[in-house]
């Protein structure tokens, strides 16, 4: 399962940052790349909570 | 939640409050790179890069500014805070107790307690820039003090209503949510800035350089800003974070080090959020204002929406979420410590409503880089003190930690040295018209001289107490 969130997690990364990428060689819309950015907004917070387990600040205050 | 759990939270913040970090809780230090990444890249960033285009700084002036600014800020972290973290490994408050007595720290927190909700306040007001969009809210201007709409007013007054809970009562929660959110958000910053460059006609590195020369930071302030030099760039980025290195705030966090280098670790925080983040925010405005070149509106929520979509108006509301919640949690326990009896959801719920009122005035968000470098320059002096009460006391021949030896409540070196830095400090401002942003370099040294002299006729050597 975790392997799965991990995947889930470097799509939405992709899909962040690519359709940036692809817009700028003009070879998407501005809206299309936002759709796909919020895609892969929705992808992280899904995934991303349940596999990225860094030391709280509380524990390093 | 439960009280147990509300007693959980504030028992893990204050473990080792008052005594050294035991070696098996070192830390390695990949976790200081992650969290330093995490920390810089905070809803301020929205803010401060666009106010660096408002100021009309030269494309040369902010780069170079910035890769000179941040390095002495590392610098300053890993030669500065982190060999002094790693030696005594306590706590700011503890360290400063020790050397300036219980009282002068608890006007110590007080001072640090309201720069808190002023900062936490700043960040639910950007905040709100994103969660107005929806309800057509009228967005603040560059020249606004006071709220526009009524409308605003309850905007944010929601908003923090909803954080002060959330402060109340999940900060650990909050801080692994901001955790999570890092990697997410720093690849907004770039796509921001990929995004914004595209939409401003750059297609080449010859366009590049023109544009940002040109379009971007074309070194024209805009109506009713004042000039910015590579001088402001510099000292802005070198002494934004002077509370946490030279102040020594961070004290706090780097004791938990296994090595003293790892004060060095702080380049991935400034180096993704004070220079990518910062030019990846100037460009967004830059992408709004040639839209509108007579818009003062300042709204770094409808901003980001704009270029970015949902993605980036909820990066704004992240981003000035996860930096006001624990904001406002550690404003409560300053002031916490100030009225001990107080229990802390209380403390908490009255920062909460100091915070959500501050955040009602859009001055503290167009104001913010004054306010960021009167934050640092508050709480220096105490850092100067510290560091001049660690390398200084043997040689120059006074007691160290002269309160803790003298079993004093209240050491007058240190008061002094904290008060008359800000008076010298004040002095060169009203009397020379010297800004806010070059005063932390003179004042470290009066307050490191201040506090040697003071020191030396209070607390000689040859009269302290056996150690």
């Amino acid at each position: 399962m975790k392997i799965l969130m991990k995947i889930g997690s470097f799509l939405s990364l992709v899909l962040t940052i690519v359709p940036s990428i692809i817009f700028f060689v003009g070879n998407l819309e501005l809206s299309q790349m936002k759709g796909y950015m919020g895609i892969g907004m929705v992808l992280w917070f899904v995934t991303a909570p349940f596999w990225i387990n860094k030391p709280s600040k509380s524990e390093q205050l | 939640m439960s009280n147990s759990f509300l007693k959980k939270v504030v028992g893990e913040t204050n473990e080792y409050e008052r005594t050294p970090i035991p070696s098996e809780s070192l830390k390695g230090g990949k976790s200081f790179l992650g969290m330093y990444a995490g920390e810089h890249t905070a809803g301020t960033e929205f803010v401060i890069g666009p106010l660096f285009v408002a100021h009309g700084v030269s494309a040369g002036d902010l780069i170079f500014g910035l890769l000179i600014g941040n390095l002495l800020a590392v610098l300053s972290w890993g030669l500065i805070t982190g060999p002094i973290a790693a030696s005594k490994r306590l706590t700011l408050y503890y360290q400063l107790e020790r050397i300036a007595g219980k009282n002068v720290v608890r006007w110590y927190n007080l001072v640090n307690s309201l720069m808190f909700c002023f900062l936490a306040g700043s960040m639910i007001a950007v905040s709100a820039t994103a969660v107005g969009i929806p309800f057509d809210l009228e967005m603040p201007t560059l020249t606004d003090w006071l709220p526009r709409t009524p409308g605003w007013i309850l905007t944010v007054l929601l908003m923090g209503g909803v954080i002060t809970l959330v402060a109340i009562q999940g900060y650990s929660q909050v801080s692994k949510f901001a955790n999570v959110m890092s990697p997410w958000m720093i690849l907004v910053f770039f796509a921001a800035a990929i995004v914004g460059l595209a939409q401003l006609g750059v297609g080449s590195f010859e366009s590049l350089i023109s544009i940002a020369q040109e379009v971007i930071w074309n070194g024209v302030p805009l109506a009713g800003m004042s000039k910015f030099t590579i001088w402001h760039i510099i000292f802005f980025a070198w002494f934004c974070n002077m509370a946490m290195h030279i102040g020594m705030s961070d004290l706090t966090i780097l004791r938990y080090a296994k090595s003293w280098t790892y004060g060095f670790h702080s380049f991935a925080g400034v180096f993704l959020g004070h220079f990518v983040a910062w030019i990846a925010s100037g460009i967004l405005y830059s992408v709004f204002l040639q839209a509108d070149s007579d818009s003062q509106e300042f709204a770094p929520g409808a901003i980001a929406y704009e270029t970015l979509g949902i993605a980036g108006a909820v990066c704004v509301i992240v981003a000035g979420w996860t930096t006001a919640n624990p904001t406002i949690y550690r404003a409560g326990l300053a002031l916490q410590a100030i009225f001990p009896k107080v229990s802390t959801w209380k403390i908490t719920a009255i920062v909460g409503g100091i915070t959500s009122l501050a955040a009602c005035f859009p001055a503290l968000v167009m104001k913010l880089l004054d306010f960021v470098a009167l934050y640092g320059l508050l709480l220096m002096p105490m850092g100067a003190v510290i560091f001049a009460d660690f390398y200084f006391s043997k040689k120059m021949g006074f007691q160290s930690e002269a309160a803790l030896n003298s079993k004093s409540d209240f050491s007058i070196p240190a008061l002094l040295s904290w008060v008359l830095t800000l008076v010298f400090c004040l002095g060169l401002n009203f009397f020379y018209g010297i800004e806010i942003f070059f005063l932390g370099l003179p004042g470290w040294f009066v307050a490191i001289a201040i506090f040697i002299v003071l020191s030396k006729i209070k607390y000689p050597l040859s009269k302290s107490l056996p150690l």
